[in-house]
């Protein structure tokens, strides 16, 4: 293994057959990789103990002593570098879903608006693509957060809507719920309204096969969603009290603050991102040849069945992979939080318990097997999802 | 020259109907005061060199091109911009293209049976049964559920044919049907087009196949540069070509 020299001479008559050539060169790669990893790790190993730092992953149950700007779990001061870590990964998860869903969204919408026949409004799609896909992520975050957020009014001033809803340079302030007496009867009117909405899909979808006739299950859901719960909370009494924000003193209170860095970042990342998924999307959809919607025409099917069932089937196919790297480059984008003090995982994790506790070796490691196993998720997932509908060929 | 080998009586009924057709591609005119009749049973072979507007022609009656001057009346319906009529329209007129155009992501079974159900209502079962009818017309029942991709050519232009069919419509067109076939699958394609004229069915077709005009057609029309030139029965057409152009082009098509 030492010395891979050697190798090729000593199985010379072999090395003829193709077998087992490549089994050779797959130990001899193998063998190179765990020898370079070997000799890093034990460098490291000595540097560290020189230095006085020991190794291994026994800070995390120490006490972080530091605050976090937001968190999704109880979090205070006192609490472990753990539970550090737990509440940046779950920052950068709330960041990454957010973002992949609003420029999913976005992203398809603009796609398809660039391929209309409307003058006014391709033009506007191309314009959009150009000027958000042209600059730097970091700058967006950047306008996003000190030229339009850092520039809105002090409380006092906030630009309010109804009343319930407040913008002003401390973040956005929502109206926030808490449950009342009629909350659990409202989740099983929920609970009975999807179920519902579910069988009727079914049903729908039976009697097309069976008689050929339509039924509107889109708005039939939508109604059934509406109307069930809406019962229910007549009856049983209201699901929720508000808790809406309220001008006390400087400051509000009551209801949820969203911060202008979480703001910031999810706005500028979508936009972002969006930009790349509608060149995506478009050349996905014109990927599809003409002749296809020429032949759906020619059958009589009208325009909307041709894309539900003609072109967007095909154009999925195109579009998947190039999606599922946007998905990936929004997720490590999400880093970029920390130029503007968001409290990602890389912020306060890779940052500050990295300088608290000089643990660089542990934590980096930590930190990039959590990106490794989000990215490996969503890839699987995209995978998975892209063999299913792939194209049967001969 | 042998006699239309399928000879039979035309309905008096007008299946498609141009009158002072004109059409404009920017500046360059296409087609040029294009008038032309169709009965009910009768089978057309459109031909002329490239460019001529063949295409266009067929492609302008159900409504994949537009024209721009003149009258296209199809089973007594008009076509205008109104969407109706246009719908109307494509639910009676099937058409066949060179390069097939299956919708790949579909079965053999699944192509014939989305226009059915999707544009004429029809319960899965019935489409179905429809679709494995028209698959056994075109010899190919036991290829339902496998996709396009997995077929030869020939076999996929008849899965085409098959799946214009299962909408049950009144007027076939063809455009250059068998051009983009190999040689040896060129047959059981004309084979199933021949048996369609048969059965009765009011045909178009673009085609360059001499043979196919002379056992099916009821006449044989040449157009040039966006115009009819000429337009007689086979048998005429073949042996007493009257404008010098026709002659070229027989002289041409038949010579290799
Ligand atoms: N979308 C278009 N824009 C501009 N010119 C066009 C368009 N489609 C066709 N043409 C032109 O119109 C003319 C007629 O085209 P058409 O396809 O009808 O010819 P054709 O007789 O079917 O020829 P071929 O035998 O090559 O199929 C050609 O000169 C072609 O270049
Ligand atoms: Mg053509």
């Amino acid at each position: 293994m030492q010395n891979p020299a050697s190798e090729p001479s000593r199985r010379g008559s072999m090395m003829t057959d193709p077998k087992v050539r490549a089994w050779v060169f797959q130990i001899l790669a193998i063998g190179a990789v765990l020898g370079i990893g070997w000799y890093l790790f034990h460098n490291t190993q000595a540097n560290l103990a020189q230095r006085g730092i020991t190794s291994g992953f026994a800070f995390l149950n120490n006490p972080a002593g530091f605050g976090i700007l937001q968190s999704l779990i109880d979090y205070t001061e006192g609490d472990t570098y753990g539970r550090v870590f737990v509440v940046g990964l779950l920052n950068t998860l709330l960041v990454s879903v957010l973002g992949i869903f609003i420029a999913t969204i976005v992203g398809f919408v603009v796609g398809v608006a660039r391929l209309s026949p409307n003058w006014l409004i391709s033009r506007l799609a191309a314009l959009y693509i150009e000027i958000f896909r042209n600059i730097p992520p970091l700058l967006q975050i950047f306008f996003w957060y000190f030229a339009v957020l850092r520039a809105m009014p002090p409380p006092r001033d906030s630009h309010a809507l109804g009343e319930t809803v407040f913008l002003n340079i401390r973040g956005l302030y929502l109206p926030s719920p808490t449950p009342a007496e009629g909350f659990w009867a409202f989740i099983v009117a929920l609970v009975i309204a999807i179920a519902g909405c579910v069988a009727l899909a079914r049903w729908a979808r039976v009697r097309h096969e069976n008689t050929g006739r339509y039924f509107p299950v889109l708005w039939a859901s939508l109604g059934i969603l509406v109307v069930v719960p809406a019962l229910f909370a007549l009856v049983a009494g209201s699901p929720f009290h508000w808790s809406v924000p309220e001008l006390t003193g400087f400051n509000f209170r009551g209801g949820w603050v969203v911060i202008p860095e979480l703001v910031a970042i999810t706005l500028a990342l979508s936009i972002y991102t969006a930009a790349f998924i509608a060149e995506i999307v478009r050349a996905g959809i014109q990927a599809v040849s003409h002749g296809q919607t020429e032949a759906a025409r020619s059958l009589g099917l009208r325009p909307g069945h041709i894309l539900r069932l003609v072109i967007i089937p095909q154009a999925l196919r195109v579009i998947i992979p190039p999606l599922t790297s946007q998905y990936l480059n929004l997720v490590k984008n999400s880093s970029l939080a920390a130029a503007i003090g968001y409290p990602d995982l890389v912020s306060v994790f890779a940052g500050t318990v990295l300088n608290q506790t000089g643990q660089a070796i542990e934590t980096i490691a930590i930190t990039m097997s959590v990106y490794l196993a989000i990215s490996l998720s969503i890839s699987l997932l995209m995978n998975w999802y892209n063999k299913r509908i792939a194209l049967v060929e001969r | 020259m042998t006699e239309n080998a399928l000879k039979h009586t035309l309905g008096d009924k007008m299946m498609i109907e141009l009158s002072g057709v004109n059409k404009w591609y920017g500046e360059f005119h296409v087609l040029k005061d294009i008038n032309l009749s169709v009965r009910q049973g009768e089978r057309i072979v459109l031909c002329g060199p490239s460019g001529s507007g063949k295409s266009t022609t067929i492609r302008c009656i159900n409504r994949l091109e537009e024209h721009q001057q003149g009258r296209i009346v199809v089973d007594g319906v008009e076509l205008t911009s109104d969407l109706k009529h246009i719908e109307a329209i494509r639910r009676e007129v099937g058409m066949v293209f060179q390069h097939f155009n299956l919708f790949p992501h579909l079965t053999v079974l699944q192509n014939c049976t989305l226009a059915p159900m999707w544009v004429r209502n029809m319960p899965k079962k019935e489409a179905d049964e429809v679709a494995m009818h028209y698959l056994n017309r075109v010899r190919i029942p036991e290829q339902a559920n496998k996709y396009p991709g997995q077929l030869s050519g020939g076999q996929q232009q008849r899965v085409a044919i098959a799946r214009a069919l299962c909408m049950k419509p009144k007027i076939m067109l063809f455009d250059e049907p068998t051009s983009a076939l190999d040689p040896e699958m060129v047959k059981e394609v004309l084979d199933t087009m021949i048996q369609l004229a048969e059965s009765g069915m009011t045909m178009l077709c673009v085609t360059h196949e001499m043979g196919f005009a002379r056992t099916v057609a009821d006449r044989v029309i040449f157009m040039d540069k966006g115009e009819i030139i000429e337009q007689a029965p086979p048998e005429a057409f073949f042996s007493n070509p009257q404008n010098e152009r026709t002659k070229t082009f027989l002289g041409q098509i038949l010579n290799h």
